[in-house]
């Protein structure tokens, strides 16, 4: 028992072991899982590709939907298709991720008997997390694209174009959206690291083995190792996908100068 | 579209009321012991005594669900209490003295917003061990830093204007200054956050404890309920559906009633995010 303390530098005081912990975290060794000693940093690099596929997938299925409902509900605000669309997304960004979950696999999986329940293995076992992850988001991201392409169609260059007789799909399709993409950027860079997030309880609905369960059974094991390099890891991808989202402001709208600190158009 | 909002505030209300009456009135209301199991009498149709039958376990689904209201949202109600407090009081010091104070505690809001809110939730109600108790502590924890954000910048573009400078020539105190001259100024948007983030405040909590971190057996927690009929889904999914279906009404209504809170009392921020 006292050879392991030693061996696992239990005995030492907290600072001492934090400090052993940061210095081996910025060298790129964030310790050893407690359960079965493999290197965590292993053990997050075999798991996330899981997690980043289900992730991509999901956001991916929910930009192709959210995006053109969102135009098509500005354009046509006040439609009936615009209060659906509103009705619909509100409720579906109500649902608990991890209910939505279990009654897509109860209409698939039992009902349909089309897909999968749960595991992981073949492409048809992405579909349904992918799917959860998808309708979480894309509602929100929906309400989003709405909401700033209704803020540019009330700008003065619309009223041009329309006066050089544009059409007003055109109009919003060729300068509308390019204008909102800065905003759709940002929010979708913020929201896709909550998917990450979110990924935690999708893994666990679906028995994905990636970092989200990961982390989960570490607590439950009180596996510190696992849980903290869970967190590091998570927190610099999150880090990363805002700096991605601020490199591109200046990439679309070259107005934006992130050195200068002159933006003359608010972040 | 104002009509439509108005309509859909209602709407929020009433859900609301509904689930405030049901937390209020939870003893009348259950018709059976939330706790009470009855291992002859498991998984049974609903009846003139279940009326919404039974568990795994032989428990009252209905009474198990009344008495959810409690666990569920009054946790998150707490967590929204207490997050409000934290947020406001440090924030408005952060901003009204700035210095060496502000630095530090504006440095541990920038780590706290670093990470999405789950994350750092789960990993401090996961050191501190499975119950309802820590759950709150960690959304506690993590939740507040985006309100102290917020406060912090209200105050300090208010604390310049000319009332401020007139209340401290008359002899305000700081704490005077604060609570009388800035809060108010600062309180509506500050509201208008947590009614919008409520929603995702009670999908957390009931998520920590779908995981298994929060409330643990017998407590009839509507997370930790989905978490139990897990194994039945197949067999017997209404045991999963309702404590689901409760989540997600009292999220929808809780959204309506903040969106249209958030239209009426601040329009630039509508569906900003």
């Amino acid at each position: 028992m006292r050879a392991l303390r030693h061996e696992l530098h239990l005995d030492e005081p907290l600072p001492l072991r934090y400090g052993r912990w940061l210095f081996g975290a910025v060298s790129g060794d964030l310790g050893e899982s407690y359960r079965n000693g493999e290197p965590v940093l292993t053990a997050l690099a075999r798991r996330f590709p899981r997690t980043l596929s289900i992730a991509l997938l999901g956001l991916g299925l929910a930009l192709l939907v959210a995006v053109p409902l969102g135009i098509v509900s500005a354009v046509r605000q006040g439609s009936s298709l615009d209060h659906t669309a509103r009705i619909g997304t509100l409720l579906l960004g109500s649902l608990p991720s991890y209910w939505l979950g279990y009654l897509l696999i109860l209409l698939f999986a039992v009902a349909l008997g089309i897909l999968p329940v749960a595991g992981w293995g073949t492409p048809k076992h992405l579909v349904l997390p992918a799917l959860t992850l998808a309708l979480g988001i894309g509602a929100s991201l929906s309400r989003f694209t709405r909401a700033t392409i209704l803020e540019e169609l009330a700008q003065g260059y619309v009223r041009t174009a329309l006066a050089k007789g544009m059409g007003e799909w055109s109009i919003t399709i060729r300068h509308c959206l390019r204008n909102a993409l800065v905003g759709l950027i940002t929010v979708t860079a913020l929201r896709f690291g909550h998917l990450l997030g979110g990924a935690v309880i999708v893994e666990t609905v679906f028995a994905i083995p990636g970092i989200g369960s990961l982390a989960v059974d570490a607590i439950f094991d009180r596996d510190y190792p696992v849980i903290q390099g869970f967190v590091l890891f998570t927190g610099t991808i999150f880090l990363l996908l805002n700096l991605f989202s601020d490199l591109a402001y200046t990439w679309l709208d070259p107005r934006i100068d992130l050195v200068d600190n002159r933006s003359r158009v608010a972040g | 579209m104002s009509r439509a909002n108005s309509k859909s505030r209602l709407v929020g209300l009433c859900i609301l009321g509904f689930f405030v009456s049901i937390l209020l009135g939870a003893p009348v209301l259950a018709p059976n012991d939330p706790a009470a199991i009855a291992p002859d009498r498991r998984l049974e149709a609903p009846s003139a005594k279940f009326p919404l039958g039974t568990d795994h376990l032989g428990r009252c689904m209905m009474s198990r669900l009344i008495y959810g209201t409690r666990w569920s949202l009054g946790t998150a109600m707490a967590a929204a209490v207490m997050i409000l407090t934290a947020g406001i009081s440090l924030g408005a010091v952060s901003g009204y003295y700035r210095g060496p104070v502000d630095l530090v505690l504006m440095r541990v809001v920038d780590v706290l917003l670093a990470f999405p809110a789950l994350i750092p939730a789960l990993a401090i109600a996961g050191m501190l061990g499975p119950g309802m108790e820590h759950v709150l502590a960690a959304t506690v924890a993590v939740w507040w830093a985006g309100y102290a954000r917020l406060v912090r910048g209200l105050v300090l573009s208010v604390r310049e204007r000319h009332f401020v400078e007139a209340a401290r020539a008359l002899g305000a105190g700081d704490l005077a200054i604060i609570s009388r001259q800035l809060l108010p100024n600062v309180l509506p948007p500050v509201l208008v956050l947590a009614s919008v983030e409520m929603g995702s405040l009670i999908l957390a909590i009931a998520g920590l404890s779908f995981l298994g971190l929060g409330a643990q057996p017998p407590t009839p927690e509507w997370g930790a309920m989905l978490n139990d009929g897990r194994p039945f889904l197949l067999t017997a999914p209404q045991l999963m559906i309702y404590p689901g279906l409760a989540i997600s009404l009292a999220v929808v209504g809780f959204n309506l009633v903040g969106e249209g809170l958030r239209d009426l009392l601040d329009p630039r921020l509508s569906d900003g995010r």
